[in-house]
């Protein structure tokens, strides 16, 4: 059994909050630099280069990427060999979102009561996913989504017989519909298999997936190539204002799923594709 | 074509702008997004007094993060505009001039933008920090305890967006999105 206090967890949540929305992983930053060098339209090279100086502004001047900082969403991985001890858990992780909404000068867009509608003002409580691995090691990763794509995410509940031809329409017709609204160029998370939640939280799950790492099983390293290539050709371009950068990647995850269904989730980030990892 | 603009600004303006212009605005404009567009229109329909001037005026569909200390505000790019459709014809029907968001609108806007002469811009979604950088000053001028869905009053400076819709009806993410795939066509990709 390992001990871990509380406070740890607290004070590194704080710290990934903050650095998710001032910083994009070096993945995300070297897709984005890429893309510039490869769009075809002027106006979308424009934009490109605008969403560049951007990021600079955003590291050199301390000011969020984005002004949409996001509700914290956060996956917990922890072994089950870890003990936490000097409270609640999701106390503690709340904490660390709160201190790090407030100290790290991120907007608080949280509503207590989503048909009431009145602002938390400190961007609390946060959406946690936990998961027990084998181990005594906490992997936590902090994901702040902006609402604007999240707005565009679907699920499609198929029938087995729709197969793999209604699963890459059902992609195709998710980023056609977020056009301009999701912020392009974005990343595509999706998530086929399991039940009407499971697929959902896979497409969650898969946007926290590296753009430059293709899915390990072949045929959904094909979907995902193929799906990106397609995605590109609908023309809608950086911005919604037309060109070949709609996607910077198609992250797909997989699960086992019942007889009668066909589930698929397509949660759509823009290209601020936030997330901080760290493993205790 | 690259232009420089004024706000407020006149029909005259409006009329000269075309989908796909980009604009360098230069002046007043207004923050307003959900919770201060619903709150506008239960004002409206209580029969009382909005708290801003809109004939000629802009308004901006965005959310600031907080400013640090010593400077006007923190990163502040567009939001979603289609959320505020709902709303959006009533308030040019009362002399709103201009609106800057992000993304698609509705056909009721596009037809109340056409009525009443007015244009749609998107500033590019997702630069929150770059765009501040053109934001000289702010101050909350109405509904300060909606955070930051408050109504605030910028001074803007060179503040870089792209017409979408114009008061003709043009809508230039149908235009930008059909030249690519007629050009793809074309060259049979």
């Amino acid at each position: 059994m390992r001990t871990i206090p509380l406070s740890e967890i607290t004070k590194n949540i704080k710290e990934m909050c903050i650095e998710a929305n001032y910083t994009l992983t070096p993945d995300m930053d070297c897709a984005l630099k890429h893309a510039k060098e490869t769009e075809k339209s002027p106006l979308g090279r424009q934009i490109l280069s605008q969403l560049q100086d951007n990021l600079q502004i955003a590291g050199e001047d301390d000011i969020p990427i984005c002004q949409d900082t996001g509700m914290a969403v956060i996956f917990m991985e922890i072994g089950q060999e870890v003990h936490f001890e000097g409270g609640v858990l999701e106390d503690a992780i709340n904490e660390g979102v709160r201190q790090g909404y407030v100290e790290g000068y991120l907007r608080k867009s949280v509503v207590g009561d989503p048909c009431i509608r009145e602002n938390t003002k400190d961007n609390t409580p946060a959406v946690i996913h936990y998961e027990i691995k084998a181990g005594d090691q906490v992997r936590i990763t902090v994901a702040p989504k902006g609402f604007g794509s999240e707005n565009m995410s679907r699920v499609f509940m198929l029938k087995p017989a729709d197969g793999m031809e209604g699963v890459k329409n059902a992609v195709l017709t998710a980023v056609k519909d977020a056009g301009p609204n999701a912020c392009p160029p974005m990343v595509v998370g999706v998530g086929i298999g399991g039940t009407f939640e499971k697929c959902a939280l896979m497409a969650k799950k898969a946007l926290t997936r590296p753009v430059d790492e293709r899915s390990e099983i072949p045929y959904v390293r094909e979907m995902e190539e193929e799906l990106l290539q397609k995605i590109n050709a609908t023309g809608i371009g950086p911005g919604g204002l037309g060109g070949s950068t709609t996607a910077l990647a198609v992250n797909i995850n997989t699960y086992p799923t019942h007889i009668a269904g066909l589930p698929v989730g397509i949660n759509i980030c823009c290209h601020v594709n936030r997330h901080s990892v760290r493993t205790i | 074509m690259e232009r420089h603009m004024q706000a407020p600004f006149s029909e005259q303006d409006a009329l000269s702008l075309k989908a796909g212009d980009y604009v360098y605005i230069t002046g007043t404009v207004y923050t307003a997004r959900d919770a201060a567009h619903k709150r506008m229109q239960e004002t409206l329909a209580a029969g009382g007094e909005l708290p801003i001037e809109l004939t000629g005026n802009i308004i901006y569909y965005m959310g600031p993060s907080p400013a640090r200390e010593g400077r006007p505000i923190g990163s502040a790019g567009p939001t979603t505009a289609s959320r505020m459709d709902k709303y959006t014809p009533q308030l040019l029907d009362l002399g709103l001039k201009g609106m800057i968001g992000k993304g698609k609108r509705s056909e009721e806007v596009k037809a109340a933008i056409v009525r009443n002469k007015a244009v749609y811009f998107a500033a590019v979604g997702g630069a929150g920090a770059l765009l501040s950088k053109s934001i000289l000053q702010s101050e909350v001028v109405a509904y300060d305890d909606l955070g930051t869905e408050a109504i605030r009053r910028l001074e803007v400076k060179d503040f870089p967006v792209i017409v979408i819709i114009d008061s003709e009806g043009n809508d230039l993410y149908e235009m930008a999105a059909n030249a690519v795939c007629d050009s793809a066509e074309n060259s049979g990709v």
